[in-house]
């Protein structure tokens, strides 16, 4: 009798804890209910715009929906965007409001239930190439603005393009051990002892902007590595960088001015323009902003934990051949080196350049102080060569020229190796395989 | 004394209104023409002269006004090569013009009047202005000299003996004149059917390098005109929308956003053919306004006749045609018993050329005005007669109803001069759509850089397959040769001058009439019908192709052969003393028997030889190069030699082989215009990459002294530079370069 | 309405948009169409003016970047001493061919004499890089600019 009984107590326990553990589960996917509601200045869209689809579109903007969402050329929103990650190529769905492939059937609380647990309509996990482990942290009010605003977008009628994983990576139901992991389904708190504009920031960063999903390091299993914050991260070719308050290795050394303009303009005086990705992030996005958001996020950046970077990126801006250069010659020292990146960079780049590193026409094209001639692989210098780069803004249009078709792997290789001697003072070693390699990241 | 009355037309131009019809508008511009007042220079520079002024005009090619400036009328466009400065210099030197008072202007239209005698047809090209202008221009300037000479006999009842002209003034025994002050008598003088021409040793400005170009000036100040630059009251410029694929058309079009730029005018279609674009031309009342709104255009292409291939695959068709038998274009002996022969050492060699874009720095453009029964156009206008023929037939008028006005043109290297008219067609239907739609004021439709990287009529890809025999001593007895090209000529109103049993003489010049003595010769073509990419002459034609490989095969044979390459290629010239003197000439100065100085630590020397003649022009060069150990190089030197008859411009003789040098070098480097799927890959100078300065060599240019007449130099410099450079490289590294650009094939 | 100092004078143009490249802005609205324009992407130099004495490429300058500084063109070059003395070299070399790259040519090497009094070849080479001939009248520009140097130092 004894040993029944302790069976049933264990199997009690067990099934109270089951049901335990599936009340917490369910509970905490979205349920109507809101337990730590953000404080009204922190979520939200800025107060000036009252108009409910206004604010839904500031908010998707925000949280740059778009970009991942949508095809250059293609509808907005409905989807196919890829992926290429680690373990094979994931293709984004059609958000429009098209009820057959888009999200045109869902309920608020299944989108809600989307951006917080991760989960789909059908209860099918998604993959955390969709940022839900950072929109997990946005108020109901916000998703449902978000969403909102979607289904006032036409509607595409577009099938998500199947995604391309190997074995055992297209077993969604592993995600859901992913999550329990990983996902820390919490809302966002404002913090006790830090002012409105920090709280906001601390908003628009982690949970609409998802700065983190970039910047962060992730481990071998794909997961941010919280107690890197920001400290930097490559993805697809691209190097986001260390946007820590790090005066050597992030953005602890640059002023307010620049780190506003940077993030509203997408370039800065003395700090180079953004490409690439982040260049489209300012475009879709942070170009958006008001200015006292703007001002918020400046304000969030600069107390996120100093974190290093790696070996050799601290970024120089007192290179001293590039100090030793007028803006239209090297100096006289240089000049006496043949150098074949150097004959490169005066054909094709000091016209818009400089030899100094300041932009010749254009703020936007100083390279002196940029973290892309300070990273020793010249990663991000790599995809702009073989690329080029645009940045349209409502305040500039920028363009740079992709040299990928007309340059050898070799010339690349010699350009970057220049590139960085001269305006980072940083050796760098880039071979021609190096760059064969990255021209199909 | 030369007699040449013959080919010259004497018509006393003062006796008729030399612009009937025109009105007094300008013809073009010279240097002297402020850029305030440039808006209003085509009315003005008509009405400049006073009505009263006077023009002693004995024939086509000169004027004499009363201000004492000489003008000289040139038939033949000015693009940089000089020729503005080389008629005028002919028939300055036999009018005993002060070189300081003579000015150019462009020639109108008119073939009857300007035709180029070596080419039939009103046009520059070939190399042939200084050629087919020598006597004529000369002969012209000895006719007004007569004049001014006979007007001042009778003005000072002195015998026209005793009257010497010197530098614009005529003298006789206690008289003297300029010829401004008889410009009005010599008008009523007849004009001579005979003149005399000065005997060479008489000459005061032919054959002197001191002499400056007629445009050195206005092109230091911004003041010379080109196309681009040229306006007319309530002008619109029109920017086009052309497909990415040759042969597509418009299918649907959404001219919302483009119609809402600010100063947007009009949006129009205009329809092409096998030959040009079919597109949409935004107007506007100035030039980014045009560029904003054609990027503003929503189009959608229909491209099911487009043409589809990609480089990959007309290389592939090529290569597979070079396996078959062509159309023989020269036979000499039997070269299939020669390679059969025992104790022949064969070569089997492969070569692949790309198409190459003319990429002048001026784009594509010209400048149209409608009007009823014709119409004006102002253009760096190159082949005058084809064009004027094109449009007419256009706008169903007559051909003398369209008037061209010849501008500089900002380089042209062959562009100018389509066949096809392309450019100028499009211009001029985009200017009748508009005029259909009450738009009825001038229009000059200009190209961006994209759209003339991109608008075709390339130089063609060349494919050639070539086997060659030594014998036992190394020499050169059998060469066989088959070039697969796209005929630059065939379906053009112009075939006949060219092709001939099927063969376009273009594609193989310079190959199918080699100077070199090899007994077993034969050449064979294949000209594909299918390969849609419009093709044109580029500068050397046929020969920029041709020259590369021959002269990279023979320097292959003398590598066979363990012969010095220059040697060997003299051995083969015996009975081309022309080709052998300037061969002879670059080797000498260029110091060939002494060792090439050598490099620093892990750098190598080499130096290579090429020699070549096109339009009657012998050319040799001889490169000097430093390789580095990561296979990139530079070329250091160049030593050229040229025999192009009497040197009437010595400067310009050696700026053009410098000039034909650098054009040459930046496609032997880097030169490609590639296709992908139908569609061009280069867009502007970051993928079609021109020589900088830091690549350009230092060039040494030795004039072979001559008193033949007068041959071309505007394009004989370019086919010898690539395989002079590619020889050097083979003597620095053992490495033979088969395929151009040369690009970093080193560094592999 | 933008008021431009263009080679001395101040002049005010109305309905300007701000946008417009200064290149298209010299040509079209002020008339000076000595400043060329061959790529519109600041790879050939052509479209080269200088603004507060430096080089810039007029193609990406827009022209309201450029309310408040002095514009200088190839039709005001010759008003300066060192502007003067490279147009001068141009011709007494008898530089040009087609011409239509000068003007930019001849703008880059006047601030190449401004700044570096007695350039090397190499130095040359590196400040005139970006000027692209397709006429191949480089050996000459060169020659030019060690003539106009010598011309400033005599």
């Amino acid at each position: 009798m004894k040993i029944r009984r302790v069976v049933f107590i264990a199997s009690a326990v067990s099934i109270a804890a089951g049901a335990g553990f599936t009340a917490y589960a369910l509970l905490t996917v979205g349920d109507g209910r809101e337990t730590n509601v953000p404080q009204p200045a922190v979520a939200g869209a800025p107060a000036s715009i009252t108009d409910p689809l206004a604010r839904g579109e500031y908010l998707a903007r925000a949280a740059d929906c778009i970009a991942c969402h949508t095809v250059a050329g293609k509808e907005p929103f409905a989807g196919g965007v890829a992926f290429k990650m680690p373990f094979g190529t994931i293709y984004s769905s059609n958000i429009t409001a098209d009820k057959e492939t888009g999200i045109g059937a869902w309920s608020d609380d299944d989108f809600v239930r989307a951006l917080r647990a991760g989960v789909g309509r059908s209860g099918e996990p998604l993959y955390p190439a969709f940022p839900y482990p950072s929109y997990t942290e946005l108020s109901r009010e916000d998703i449902l603005a978000i969403k909102a605003y979607l289904f006032s977008v036409p509607v595409a009628h577009a099938r998500a393009k199947a995604n391309e994983l190997s074995f055992p990576f297209n077993q969604r139901w592993g995600l859901s051990y992913w999550n329990a992991l990983f996902l820390r389904k919490e809302r966002f708190q404002s913090a006790q002892g830090k002012s409105a504009a920090w709280n906001r920031g601390a908003y628009l960063a982690t949970a609409l902007g998802h700065c983190n999903e970039c910047h962060t390091p992730r481990n071998l299993l794909y997961a941010l590595k919280h107690d890197r914050e920001l400290a930097g991260e490559v993805l697809q070719g691209w190097k986001a960088y260390n946007i820590t308050s790090d005066k050597m290795y992030g953005i602890g050394s640059w002023t307010d001015q620049q780190l506003s303009d940077y993030l509203s303009k997408g370039y800065a005086n003395g700090r180079g323009a953004a490409s690439g990705p982040m260049g489209e992030v300012v475009e879709n996005s942070l170009q958006y902003l008001t200015q006292e958001d703007v001002a918020a996020l400046v304000t969030y950046l600069r107390e996120v934990r100093p974190q290093q970077g790696e070996a050799g990126s601290e970024v120089n801006d007192h290179s001293p051949l590039a100090l030793a250069s007028t803006a239209d010659t090297p100096g006289a020292d240089e000049l006496a080196r043949e150098d074949r990146g150097r004959q490169l960079f005066a054909g094709d780049c000091a016209g818009c350049h400089l030899w100094n590193g300041r932009g010749r026409q254009n703020e936007a094209a100083a390279l002196l102080g940029t973290q892309a001639v300070n990273d020793p692989e010249a990663r991000n210098f790599t995809q702009v060569i073989l690329q080029g780069s645009q940045l349209r803004t409502a305040h500039s249009e920028g363009f740079m020229p992709s040299f990928g078709l007309a340059y050898s792997d070799a010339e690349v290789a010699a350009l970057g190796n220049f590139v960085l001697a001269h305006f980072g003072g940083k050796q760098s070693k880039l071979t021609s395989e190096d760059i064969a390699k990255r021209r199909s990241p | 004394m030369s007699d040449s009355a013959r080919d010259i037309f004497i018509v006393n131009e003062s006796r008729r209104r030399f612009l009937e019809g025109m009105g007094g508008l300008a013809l073009a511009v010279y240097a002297g023409v402020a850029p305030a007042e440039q808006n209003r220079a085509t009315l003005s520079s008509g009405d400049k002269k006073p009505a009263e002024a006077v023009n002693f005009a004995p024939n086509a090619f000169v004027r004499i006004a009363s201000d004492n400036t000489v003008t000289v009328v040139s038939k033949h466009l000015e693009m940089g090569q000089g020729t503005y400065t080389g008629l005028a210099t002919l028939l300055a030197e036999e009018l005993d013009a002060d070189w300081e008072q003579v000015h150019v202007e462009g020639a109108p239209a008119d073939v009857t009047r300007y035709k180029n005698s070596l080419l039939g047809i009103q046009a520059t090209g070939g190399s042939t202005a200084m050629a087919n202008s020598f006597e004529q221009m000369r002969s012209a300037g000895a006719a007004a000299r007569a004049m001014l000479v006979a007007a001042a006999a009778q003005e000072w009842k002195v015998s026209r003996d005793s009257i010497t002209v010197e530098r614009g003034w005529l003298y006789a025994k206690g008289h003297k004149a300029s010829f401004g002050q008889l410009a009005a008598k010599a008008a009523q003088q007849s004009v001579p059917q005979r003149v005399a021409l000065k005997d060479p040793k008489d000459f005061k400005l032919i054959g002197k390098p001191a002499l400056h170009r007629k445009d050195y000036a206005d092109k230091t100040n911004g003041t010379a005109v080109f196309t681009q630059d040229y306006k007319l009251p309530d002008m619109l410029v029109a920017v086009a929308a052309h497909p990415k694929r040759f042969g597509a058309v418009p299918m649907k079009v959404n001219a919302e956003k483009a119609r809402a730029v600010p100063n947007v005018v009009e949006v129009v279609q205009f329809s092409g053919d096998r030959t040009r674009f079919s597109g949409i031309a935004v107007l506007a009342r100035n030039t980014w306004a045009a560029r904003s709104g054609r990027d503003a255009l929503e189009i959608d292409w229909d491209e099911s006749q487009a043409f589809k291939l990609g480089s990959a695959e007309i290389l592939a068709q090529y290569k597979d045609m070079a396996s078959k038998a062509g159309l023989v274009a020269r036979n000499e002996g039997d070269t299939d018993t020669a390679f059969a022969a025992h104790n022949v050492r064969l070569i089997e060699a492969e070569y692949e050329l790309p198409y190459l874009a003319h990429a002048p720095m001026e784009p594509m453009n010209c400048l149209v005005q409608l009007r009823e029964g014709g119409c004006e156009i102002w253009n760096g206008e190159q082949f005058q007669t084809g064009d004027q023929s094109a449009i007419a037939a256009m706008l169903k008028v007559p051909a003398d109803r369209v008037a061209l006005h010849q501008l500089y043109a900002g380089g042209s290297f062959g562009r100018r001069a389509n066949p096809s008219s392309d450019y100028l067609l499009e211009a001029v239907s985009i200017a009748k759509a508009a005029w259909d739609k009450g738009v009825r004021v001038p229009i000059k439709l200009m190209w961006t850089r994209e759209e003339d990287t991109r608008g075709g009529y390339y130089r063609p890809a060349f494919y050639h397959k070539a086997k060659l025999a030594l014998d036992g001593d190394g020499k050169l007895v059998a060469w066989q040769h088959h070039v697969v090209a796209q005929s630059i000529i065939k379906g053009t109103s112009f075939e006949s001058f060219a092709i001939k049993n099927g063969i376009d003489g273009l594609s193989v010049e310079g190959l199918a009439d080699m100077a070199y003595e090899v007994p077993n010769l034969r050449v064979e073509l294949t000209t594909p019908d299918n390969i849609r990419v419009p093709v044109l002459s580029w500068r050397s034609v046929g020969h920029s192709s041709n020259a590369f490989v021959s002269e990279v095969l023979v320097d292959e044979a003398a590598a066979a052969a363990r012969r010095d390459p220059y040697q060997y290629r003299r051995d083969m010239l015996r009975q081309a003393p022309r080709l052998k003197a300037v061969l002879d000439l670059a080797a000498t100065k260029a110091g060939w028997e002494r060792p090439l100085k050598s490099g620093a630590a892990g750098e190598k020397r080499g130096r290579g030889i090429a020699v070549h003649e096109a339009f009657n022009t012998c050319v040799a060069q001889l490169a000097e190069v430093t390789v580095k150990s990561d296979g990139s190089f530079k070329v250091d030197r160049v030593v050229c030699a040229v025999d192009c008859g009497l040197a009437i411009n010595p400067d310009v003789i050696v700026a053009q082989m410098q000039g034909g040098i650098g054009f040459g070098l930046a496609a032997a480097l880097h030169g490609a215009i590639t296709l992908k799927d139908g569609v061009v890959e280069q867009s502007n100078f970051h993928e079609y990459i021109p020589l900088r300065i830091n690549e350009m060599p230092v060039v040494d240019v030795h004039i072979v002294p001559s008193a033949e007449k007068p041959t071309g130099v505007g394009e004989t410099a370019v086919p010898v530079i690539a395989p002079a450079v590619v020889n050097a490289l083979y003597n620095a590294t053992g490495k033979r370069i088969r395929k151009l650009p040369i690009a970093d094939q080193l560094s592999s | 309405m933008i008021q431009l100092n263009i080679n001395g004078r101040v002049r005010s143009y109305e309905d300007v948009d701000p946008a417009m490249p200064l290149l298209w802005f010299l040509r079209d609205i002020a008339n000076l169409t000595g400043t060329k324009y061959g790529c519109g992407m600041a790879l050939c130099g052509a479209c080269t003016v200088h603004l507060d004495g430096q080089a810039v490429r007029s193609c990406v300058t827009p022209v309201g970047a450029v309310v408040g500084k002095m514009v200088s063109t190839v039709e005001g070059v010759g008003d300066d001493k060192v502007g003067h003395a490279v147009q001068a070299a141009w011709q007494k070399l008898d530089v040009v061919q087609c011409g239509y790259c000068q003007s930019g040519q001849i703008m880059s090497a006047t601030v190449l004499l401004h700044t570096n009094q007695n350039p090397s070849d190499a130095a040359i080479d590196v400040a005139m890089a970006g000027n692209v001939c397709r006429c191949g009248t480089y050996m000459r520009i060169r020659a030019a600019i060690h003539e106009a140097a010598n011309s400033l130092s005599a």
